[in-house]
């Protein structure tokens, strides 16, 4: 079938203001008797309710942490792009639509990008009204810095904590409504099912992870802003309880799952110390405006204290690959090349799977107060971790997956192709393409739920009549039933295995096979693989304790099962797809200096998945991309 | 009246009077070290007071409100604080607060007790009647307060439950004069340790000096 | 390097609870205090016992949600560090660890080393925001807030929330983390204009919680793995005077 995402016609600057002259909207008195429930609560689900619940809608969150304030949301660290261009630098709108463009590597949608860059200035001004406190020069003038993947200062932020300042406005923006009493808040609460009833969204099953029960809730629009599935590698940046559970159940019953292989690698994270790792961390991006990664140029150096390395003997490989880019290339790019220089042999750090962050020019340059003022809560997590002081030895990074610009279809109103289903932020696939560009990923959570969904939401309601189905339906039942019995039977299989081994298995497979470099033959092997250890984990894993009660091995063991079954659409869509952009690099197709090489005539499209059942083939979905704005070229940051 | 009800407000409230009897404290060590200055001085300065008439009273009745302020919401915050925190840790350690901040209410009420029993004993005369029967009058028909408080103070009992009482305050204004501060609000985050140590200072003279007065007599280095 | 843990057990908030004594074997000092407990776990779990359940996601220091009390200190006692921060190269073989969860009237344990948190919510809807809508606000810039305000400010916002002031405070009193955003708002001029209402409702919040008083321990700062400073209690007693003007 050939999607279509329903974006608007004319010209791209006037797009999102006719298409929001064009929404049917919901009368005041109205608003209240339709009930919306949102799913997650950080930087898209958060702003998204509490915008929806101050319109007047009757909104209901939902979130597995005890707190909304809690969402991953939070451990961004870098910065927030808008096009405000106060540095008088050469930035607008448009600028910013095109570099998203590009940094994507042409693969998504431009009216979304665009309307994505025209808000991008209205998140800040609504930020600062929150009281967030972003970083300010001394006559009070917001400060700005730069960021990979752009030639202009367009990031916004507030330390090394721009996520957390950013949600907690969101949070503040939530509890105010939760006080007027349009939102009620279901914390410690965990999607397992979407009810559809005639092919539209009506409800969602959740579980109360404090009781176990599993409960029911109707709403007359169900609103995904789950994040995003990049810990089916096992160890990434995310938290450990983010997962795909949400959008999988949602794909389960009929959401398509929009270029699920497009994953983001992060070349900033602190290198792997060993096989108990649990997860790793992030080091935020803007620690290359002032770091130089470098690699010994011989393999006989990398032993050596890096000290001991002579000036010339460093290969400053960012900056001699991409001059004009230099240590802001983007971060596909950044991560490829750092994986090339170990795979060279020429990694530090044990494994030698790790390059170096130097600080040592910058210090030079501007005093190490200076660089303390800027990245010293960075450089502080960085020392508790390692037990390394990087202003006087350099940072060992080494990439990790981060984040997932794929993810459920959704059309320019950010409804996926069930109705009555809408999803935002990291969990949809709308503006990143193939990959995303740094600071970007704040922009568009809030985006959509400050700017997006409040009109995007409208038409649809306006065309339902509220309230039809309650949980008394029989779907409700059927749904509750089904959840039931899969944790009854995860509950029962009293296998050998721990949840965390077969996770980690999962998680060897997808990083060496569906990682940074993937090919015909890895994805093969994950494919093989990935059923394999799927059936190991219904027939050999132990889940202790019981359901009607707090039960954290419960909790894991379902959200694995979740990404056994989505892992292999991952694996499908990287086999599927026979080229190489962004995030997604088939070693297949590469220049001669190793550089990513996409194939426009074959596949410039949106690829979306249906899933038909486990182990049977999933049906293939495109949407044809239509660049009629930004022409199509080859991404060069030489 | 808010400032009754809520927490923060009561917080003032106990360092408003705490500072005022801080104030009364050092007026009434002032007046008492004229102990050392002979017999004639104290009495002068008894006889000063008794001449103020109506204004000695309405300082009673005053001190009476900051007395009375201070320790209804001192037990009040106390049995609050205790039913807040039910349980206690297998491992307790602090970090950061004091011996003096952790025995508030416990010095707190040897003081009150030592009050009442002060006001029994010099004001009333009540208790230890012994020490004033025998006094012969001034010459001006008024106690004799130095051989009194002298007569009193060469008995051991009377001098060591002095000197705990004074202890004690010592340790409840260590904790009160930078809490005191911190409470109205001057704290500025590099100022507190300074204010501490400033505390505890005139917290230790004021232990020293109050326990100077029985001890000068227990130990006849002051001779009644 | 191995180590003998004492760790508290509760089946629910309606259990007694105690202390029960694990073995954690051959714990390298780069795992962090979690990933200590994550191997802990494994050994129950394939032992066939319940795996001890505690709180945490993100694992990096932000979220606020681990919460633990390790040999009485909250979240281990180092500093600006939380539990998902500790690392195992601060203990050395042999050493005996006490885990316990925070213990507060307000935070009541739901199981093991979780507790309910709920109530710092409460203080927050009570006031810990700016009645700003979305949409319709002014230029970012067009309020000049000078570095050294929107830094106080920031230092103040760098709260996570985790309530391990609540914990340490003798007095179970969420005055640490309630100033943290009363000072915050207070010194920006979009927070200034709700500032005495808010001050007046948040704080009387906390009675209605259940937490204590604060006064003026300290402890909280010491425990603050953000190093949130007293001086924002300060502060907040501030406003509160300027509340009753």
């Amino acid at each position: 079938m050939i999607l279509d995402g329903k974006t608007p016609t004319g010209p791209i600057e006037k797009s999102w203001d006719k298409a929001r002259f064009d929404m049917k909207l919901v009368n005041p008195a109205n608003k209240r008797k339709f009930k919306i429930l949102m799913v997650g609560t950080g930087l898209a689900g958060g702003a998204g309710a509490a915008s929806l619940g101050e319109l007047g809608y009757n909104v209901e969150a939902f979130c597995y942490q005890d707190s909304a304030r809690r969402a991953h949301s939070i451990a961004a660290q870098g910065g927030i792009n808008a096009a405000k261009n106060y540095p008088n630098d050469g930035d607008s709108i448009y600028r910013l639509f095109y570099d998203t463009i590009k940094g994507g590597d042409f693969r998504a949608r431009e009216a979304d990008v665009w309307r994505l860059a025209q808000v991008s200035n209205n998140i800040i001004d609504q930020c600062v009204a929150q009281g967030v406190p972003f970083a300010r020069d001394y006559a009070g003038y917001l400060d700005n810095r730069s960021f990979g993947g752009a030639q202009v200062s367009r990031t916004f932020y507030a330390r090394g904590q721009t996520g957390q300042q950013l949600l907690l406005g969101a949070y503040s923006a939530l509890s105010r409504q939760v006080k007027a009493g349009t939102v009620k808040m279901h914390p410690r609460t965990e999607m397992l099912d979407l009810v559809v009833v005639d092919g539209v969204a009506k409800g969602i099953t959740v579980r109360n992870l404090i009781t176990g029960k599993i409960e029911s809730h109707w709403g007359d629009a169900v609103v995904l802003a789950t994040g995003g599935y990049v810990n089916v590698f096992y160890l990434s940046t995310n938290a450990m309880g983010c997962s795909v559970t949400a959008a999988w159940k949602a794909a389960k019953k009929g959401a398509y799952f929009a270029n699920p292989c497009y994953t983001q690698i992060h070349p900033t994270c602190i290198p792997q110390h060993g096989d108990k790792q649990s997860k790793l961390t992030l080091m935020s991006e803007s620690l290359r405006n002032d770091g130089r990664c470098w690699v010994p140029k011989n393999e006989a150096d990398c032993d050596k204290a890096p000290g001991d390395v002579p000036e010339e003997d460093r290969d400053y490989y960012l900056e001699r690959k991409y001059p004009s880019f230099g240590n802001l290339a983007p971060r596909d790019i950044a991560s490829r090349a750092a994986k090339e220089q170990c795979d060279d042999n020429r990694g530090v750090g044990p494994g030698k799977r790790g390059v170096y962050l130097d600080y040592q020019t910058a210090i030079d340059r501007v005093g190490e107060a200076t660089i303390a003022e800027r990245y010293g809560n960075l450089f502080e997590m960085y020392e508790k971790i390692t037990a390394e002081n990087a202003y006087k030895r350099p940072m060992r990074i080494y990439p990790a997956p981060h984040y997932s610009m794929g993810g459920l279809w959704v059309d320019y109103q950010c409804q996926s192709n069930i109705p009555g289903l809408f999803v935002l932020g990291e969990a949809n696939f709308s503006v990143h393409g193939a990959n995303r560009l740094g600071a970007s990923a704040l922009m568009q959570g809030l985006a959509d739920g400050y700017f997006v969904i409040p009109y995007t939401i409208a038409p649809y309601l306006a065309s339902i009549t509220p309230g039809t189905v309650k949980e008394d339906h029989p779907a409700f039942k059927e749904s509750v039933e089904q959840v039931e019995a899969q944790i009854n039977k995860m509950l029962n299989i009293n296998g050998k295995k721990t949840v965390s081994e077969l996770h980690r298995e999962l998680g060897t497979v997808m990083w060496e096979d569906v990682g940074m470099a993937r090919s015909d033959a890895s994805l093969k092997n994950a494919l093989k693989r990935i059923p394999e250890i799927r059936d190991e984990f219904w027939n050999n894993v132990n889940v202790t304790g019981e359901p009607g009660e707090i039960n954290q091995q419960l909790e894991n063991a379902g959200r694995l099962a979740d990404f056994l079954e989505f892992a292999e659409i991952f694996a499908k869509d990287a086999l599927h797809r026979e080229e190489s952009c962004g995030g997604h690099f088939r070693t297949e197709h590469q220049t001669d200096d190793g550089e990513a090489m996409r194939d426009d005539e074959n596949f410039c499209y949106v690829g979306a998945w249906e899933f038909k059942g486990v182990g049977v083939e999933p049906e293939l979905h495109k949407e044809p991309l239509k660049f009629e704005n930004v022409k199509l070229a080859v991404r060069s940051y030489k | 009246m808010h400032l009754f009800t809520s927490t923060v407000g009561r917080k003032v409230l106990m360092a408003v009077t705490g500072l005022l009897l801080v104030g009364f404290i050092t007026v009434h060590l002032l007046g008492n070290l004229s102990v050392f200055a002979g017999s004639e001085a104290i009495n002068i300065y008894a006889e000063k007071l008794h001449s103020l008439g109506p204004i000695v009273w309405i300082f009673r009745l005053v001190m009476l409100a900051l007395f009375a302020i201070h320790i209804t919401f001192g037990i009040k915050l106390t049995v609050e604080n205790s039913a807040a925190t039910p349980e206690q840790y297998a491992i307790q350690v602090s970090q950061k607060t004091t011996f003096a901040a952790k025995s508030m209410i416990y010095t707190g009420l040897i003081i009150l007790v030592f009050l009442l029993y002060h006001l029994l004993h010099f004001t009333l005369h009540v208790v230890h009647t012994g020490a004033v029967a025998t006094l012969e009058p001034l010459v001006n028909g008024r106690l004799n307060v130095f051989a009194m408080v002298g007569n009193s103070f060469t008995s051991a009992f009377v001098s060591i439950v002095y000197v705990i009482a004074m202890i004690a305050v010592a340790f409840h204004v260590t904790h009160g004069i930078q809490s005191f501060v911190q409470t109205l609000g001057w704290n500025n985050g590099t100022s507190q340790d300074k204010v501490t140590a400033v505390g505890k200072l005139a917290a230790v003279a004021y232990g020293v000096l109050y326990v100077a007065i029985p001890l000068a007599f227990l130990f006849h280095i002051v001779k009644v | 390097m191995n180590l003998t843990l004492h760790v508290w057990r509760q089946k629910g908030p309606e259990d007694k609870g105690k202390l029960e004594t694990y073995q954690a074997k051959n714990i390298s000092e780069d795992q962090s205090f979690l990933e200590m407990l994550d191997d802990v776990n494994e050994d129950l779990i394939k032992t066939g016992k319940d795996p001890i359940a505690f709180d945490h996601d993100c694992r990096e220091g932000i979220c606020g949600m681990c919460s633990q009390v390790i040999n009485g200190k909250p979240h281990g006692g180092q500093e600006r560090t939380t539990v998902c921060q500790l690392h195992m190269r601060e203990f050395k073989d042999g050493d005996e660890i006490f885990i316990e969860p925070w213990r507060a009237k307000a935070f009541p344990v739901q199981k093991d080393l979780i507790v309910d948190r709920s109530a710092l919510e409460k203080i927050m809807q009570a006031g810990g925001y700016t009645s700003c809508h979305t949409g319709g606000v002014a230029d970012g810039n067009a309020l000049l807030i000078p570095k050294p305000t929107a830094d106080y400010a920031m230092d103040a916002a760098e709260c996570i929330g985790c309530g391990a002031c609540v914990a340490s405070c003798p007095n179970s009193s969420a005055m640490l983390y309630t100033s943290a955003k009363v000072s915050q708002l207070a010194v920006l001029p979009q927070g200034k204009g709700e500032a005495k209402a808010r001050v007046k409702e948040m704080t009387d919040t906390l009675l209605t919680e259940g937490f204590g008083n604060c006064t003026n321990h300290y402890e909280c700062q010491e425990a603050c793995p953000k190093g949130i400073s007293v001086k924002f209690i300060a502060k907040l007693n501030r406003e509160y005077l300027k509340s009753l003007a």
